[in-house]
């Protein structure tokens, strides 16, 4: 099959505010579930200032490491766990999932989440990881954040909160920049030629 | 999808442009006497020239051997609001493991075959031109990505978004909420009937207004695919003012934006139609026969 060139994307633009939320959009869980934790963060621009208009979504495997490829993400059940949600910010840069702590999907593997950030601005989305702070052996054998050095390295690291959950701040410019990532190995993000 | 709109509802979150105090209110007249110089508004001649200045140095460098763009670039200033939301490091190569090799499935449980035809969303006629936009997502390979999630939103035939914050003097449309969802066939194919949206003035600087467009989002079969997007209508005579759509340098990425007017599509005394594909980036995972076949995703399985 021939190789095609991927169509550009835009930037999600200031008006998806009505578009592409729903009911129970960020409640992978049910608030408060057995198990369920929040995983919460601010996104900030360059001048450190929270950015009102962001939109994330997170894609996770299961606690114990299962990726599941269920359907019911956008008219959730609230029993049938899809390890999809989508978050807009709020007007002060902060998002909030309901989620799980996701397993290792290899025994011994470093356990993250995957994330996609939209945002007014930002001309196309950007991918990033969270991963679980727990397992430094895990963490230490994993390739992406092995081939970071340590202060960026940190970025991809989410921080654990004294009520169980996950604190995670994305910031798309300046000092602690966090990381984000090319998989079509350009180093643009671009898809080769 | 919201059967009555409640604009109080809507996403209070999203701002406007930035450059909203900077532009001049043509109508307020000016004062007799300014006391001070008030700072120079930005112009279309100003936009104008720094996307010409990007334009010709993209042109030169892919002269000189420099590969061929195919993405907006990150950091494309004449975007004014993109000045302090790009990375300046440059993107982190990243072998996708796992997770990233999938892709959330969604299916007819959510999303409603009714949701695809934005002009029956309320209890009568929009207003404007009702269109077919149609066409199929393919990955890099050319396989079609079936039985996946496509979401669309866009403004009025009159240029108006149903959104608190877009309060520019266009009607509003009471039959008309601009957003609409589909999930792909076997083949990767999508149709929405919808309206021809109106071109909309921003606040990037003076005199600034959108070609128009449809918003698109899209998944694919791995979560690296993951994209969202703006579809354009042909022969727009605002695609070399729009620092939006000119982030994307080259011209041929830049096409790959724009649907073509298809008379096939077309129905008679009902509807004008569009054809627009969208190619997703290559799926890096190692495929089942069934994948291959576009059996993920589906419900009925």
């Amino acid at each position: 099959m021939s190789k095609l060139i991927a169509t550009p994307g835009q930037t999600v633009g200031p008006f998806y505010g009505y578009a592409l939320p729903y009911e129970k959009d960020r409640e992978l869980l049910a608030p408060g579930a057995l198990d369920s934790i929040r995983l919460q963060g601010t996104v900030y621009d360059g001048a450190g200032h929270p950015i009102p208009d962001a939109i994330l979504e997170i894609w996770q495997p299961d606690s114990e490491g299962n990726i599941v490829s269920r359907t019911g993400s956008l008219v959730r059940d609230g029993y049938t766990f899809t390890g999809w949600g989508r978050c807009a910010v709020g007007n002060s840069g902060v998002y909030t999932f309901t989620t799980v702590n996701p397993g290792p999907t290899k025994p011994g593997a470093a356990a993250f989440i995957s994330v996609a950030v939209f945002a007014r601005g930002l001309m196309n989305r950007l991918f990033t990881r969270i991963y679980l702070p727990e397992n430094e052996e895990a963490l230490a054998k994993d390739p992406l954040l092995s081939s970071l050095d340590p202060e960026r390295r940190k970025t991809l690291i989410a921080r654990r909160d004294a009520d169980g959950g996950l604190t995670f701040d994305i910031r798309l410019q300046g000092e602690g920049e966090t990381v984000f990532l090319d998989f079509e190995g350009t180093g643009t993000g671009d898809a080769a030629q | 999808m919201p059967e009555d709109v409640n604009l109080e509802t809507y996403n209070a979150d999203a701002l406007t442009e930035d450059l909203a105090d900077a532009v001049t209110d043509l109508h307020t007249p000016a004062p007799k006497a300014a006391p001070s110089p008030a700072p120079r508004v930005e112009t279309q001649q100003d936009l104008s020239a720094e996307i010409k200045a990007i334009g010709e140095a993209y042109a030169e460098a892919v002269k000189n051997g420099a590969p061929q763009e195919t993405q907006p670039r990150l950091d494309f200033a004449p975007y004014r609001s993109s000045i302090l939301r790009h990375p300046t490091k440059s993107l982190h190569h990243a072998d996708p493991e796992t997770i990233e090799l999938h892709s959330p499935a969604f299916g007819h449980q959510d999303v409603h075959a009714l949701e695809s035809d934005l002009t029956i969303q309320h209890n009568g006629e929009p207003q404007g031109e009702r269109i077919i936009v149609a066409g199929r997502v393919l990955d890099g390979d050319g396989r079609p990505v079936a039985g996946q999630l496509v979401e669309i939103w866009q403004a009025n035939s009159s240029g108006r978004y149903i959104h608190k914050r877009d309060q520019h003097p266009a009607p509003l449309d009471p039959n008309f909420t601009g957003v609409g969802r589909c999930i792909t066939g076997p083949d990767g194919s999508y149709r929405f009937v919808t309206i021809k949206p109106g071109a909309y003035p921003w606040k990037n600087h003076l005199n600034a207004w959108r070609p128009a467009h449809i918003h698109f989002s899209l998944f694919g079969t791995d979560f690296t695919q993951r994209i969202v997007t703006q579809m354009y209508f042909p022969g727009d005579q605002l695609f070399p003012l729009d620092p939006i759509y000119q982030s994307i340098v080259d011209q041929d990425a830049r096409d790959r934006l724009v649907a073509s007017y298809d008379h096939d599509l077309t129905e008679p005394e009902w509807a004008l139609g569009y054809n627009w594909d969208i190619v997703l980036t290559g799926s890096k995972r190692t495929w089942t026969e069934n994948e291959a076949l576009g059996a993920e995703g589906d419900d009925d399985e």
